[in-house]
């Protein structure tokens, strides 16, 4: 288990991190999400033991961060964000390399090696040197070092980065298969990524918890949750004929095609039995009709713009 | 205390792995030639000793060992690999004294692959094999000096060539510091033991003996403190500039 405690940043007049506060347990992959320059990263470095709260504490584990720190990081993999390594070290030395300081000798470490080569499917560049392989390759080379001594807690700042689709796909369900007895977590700013992977979603907006749940959860705070969406094939007047229901709260065009309108449901119940019955009787010029989750784009651009984040 | 000898072993490695060691052993090994028999004139002196050899061994280093030195913590910044590696279960004391101890241990090598000017002086006449010995082992404590002069400077600043101008400079300033032309520029009125002190920190003080053949204790305490004070100081600045 992770526990952070009022964990604070500050970079001389800029506070990074203000007063974090939240407890991750066993086998929780938490989605970690923010715009550019929300302390996300600052955040796992801090986790990571890499920098030194100004104030608060991290344990793993029951093993403090800042005072006993090698215990503590001994139970963490951490991909850091670009999958630095080294660079004139080929794959195979680099994982040796990092076995070693993990603790295993002799064949233990052959077999860890060999097992993450398989893992994250790196035979073909074994003997290469990290320097020429591809953007997608150094990613999983950082990834294999992250995961070779079989960690309780994974940390990844953006793991699908510069991946391309069949790779990202490959990575997620890496960590899905991890994840079951584990603790992950995973910064990203692709929001697919956090349905896709996560069990849990927190978005941090300067430094502060502005969201906290499962993504479903957090879906559901979207205006857009039980919305009903519906495609036309030539101009009508919804709103009319939706006056009379009391759980429509708007109709909304969208901004891209003129015919597509969404129907919002004032909170978050669903009306799509009575729109549906609407559209029947009055003969809507209907191509599509489905409800929405609710969007967790919208959920994260209402609450990091609430405090003035983003961009 | 087993990972300071695994972070050893890739560093050295590393060296190796790119053609900067062999550069550099080549290098150290013409300008020392150049030195020794051209400006040193050690046949001209007809004395069966290597004083010419290691009395330019401070200039020498006052660029080589910077050149080895500059990218010890930079290259570690510039490429984000330092957040790897202080984010293993390591401490940052063994990885300082790990990645000085592999740099240090490269000019080592350089120094020992001078032995054909070690086997000329043997072939010509009959010197004093300990004299030249203990020399070697003053000059390769010099470069330890130098070395964790740009440890420290290496650890100020992402950009390694600003860490060799830096280390330069700092360098310079050991070794003239015990020099005769620093020294007579102090005011008469200026306190004697304030002179000494700073004569003392004189990188030419400690090794002009040592080359010689005068084997001072207190010399390789010297260095030794010297070599500690840097590289502490490597590791606080490395614990506060890692940040950005």
């Amino acid at each position: 288990m992770i526990e952070i405690r009022n964990l604070s940043k500050k970079f001389d007049q800029f506070t990074a991190v203000d007063d974090l506060s939240f407890e991750i347990g066993e086998g929780e992959v938490l989605g970690f999400l923010g715009p550019n320059g929300a302390g996300k990263s600052t955040t796992m470095k801090v986790i990571t033991g890499f920098l030194s709260a100004s104030a608060g504490s991290v344990t793993i584990d029951g093993h403090d961060i800042s005072s006993d720190p090698i215990k503590a990081k001994a139970l963490m993999g951490y991909l850091p964000e670009g999958a630095p390594s080294y660079g004139d070290m080929s794959t195979l030395e680099f994982l040796r390399f990092i076995g070693r300081i993990r603790g295993y000798r002799g064949e233990e470490l052959e077999q860890r090696v060999a097992h993450v080569i398989q893992e994250v499917a790196l035979q073909s560049v074994a003997n290469q040197t990290i320097e020429t392989l591809s953007k997608g390759f150094k990613r999983r080379v950082g990834l294999a070092q992250a995961i070779i001594h079989d960690p309780k807690v994974l940390v990844l700042d953006e793991p699908t980065d510069g991946l391309d689709p069949n790779q990202k796909h490959h990575v997620r369900e890496l960590i899905k298969n991890l994840a079951q007895d584990k603790i992950v977590i995973i910064s990203t700013h692709i929001l697919e990524e956090v349905t896709a992977v996560c069990s849990r979603a927190i978005i941090i907006s300067e430094g502060k918890i502005v969201a906290d749940g499962t993504p479903a959860d957090l879906e559901s705070q979207s205006k857009y949750h039980q919305a009903v969406s519906v495609r036309l094939t030539e101009a009508y007047d919804l709103e009319a004929d939706l006056s009379s229901l009391t759980d429509v709260s708007g109709v909304e065009r969208d901004e891209e095609n003129d015919l597509v309108f969404r129907i919002l449901a004032k909170d978050g119940k669903s009306i799509f039995t009575q729109v549906s019955e609407i559209a029947q009787a009055k003969h809507w010029p209907i191509t599509e009709f489905h409800v929405s989750r609710g969007q967790l784009e919208d959920v994260f651009r209402t609450a990091t713009q609430q405090t003035g984040g983003a961009e | 205390m087993d990972n300071l000898g695994i972070i050893f072993k890739r560093e050295l490695l590393s060296y190796f792995a790119t053609p900067l060691a062999y550069i550099f052993i080549v290098i150290f090994l013409i300008a020392n030639g150049i030195f020794t028999f051209d400006l040193g004139g050690l046949y001209a002196r007809g004395q069966a000793d290597l004083l010419p050899f290691f009395s330019f061994h401070p200039w020498l280093y006052l660029f080589m060992v910077p050149a080895i030195g500059m990218s010890l913590w930079a290259d570690e910044r510039k490429t984000g690999t330092i957040e790897l590696l202080l984010t293993l279960p390591v401490r940052l004391a063994h990885v300082v004294v790990a990645k000085f101890l592999a740099a240090w241990a490269l000019t080592g090598i350089a120094l020992v692959l001078t032995f054909p000017v070690w086997l000329t002086v043997n072939y010509l006449g009959d010197p004093d094999n300990g004299v030249i010995l203990a020399a070697y082992i003053g000059s390769w404590f010099m470069a330890g000096g130098f070395l964790s002069i740009a440890s420290c400077m290496s650890a100020c600043t992402k950009n390694s060539v600003i860490a060799f101008i830096l280390t330069v400079s700092i360098c310079f300033l050991f070794v003239i510091m015990g020099s005769p032309i620093l020294l007579e520029a102090f005011p008469e009125w200026f306190p004697q033991f304030l002179v000494d002190a700073f004569s003392a920190m004189g990188f030419l003080t400690h090794f002009d003996s040592i080359a010689k053949g005068v084997l001072d204790i207190r010399d390789f305490l010297f260095f030794t403190v010297f070599i500690a004070a840097w590289l502490t100081a490597s590791a606080i600045v490395i614990e506060i500039k890692k940040a950005n």
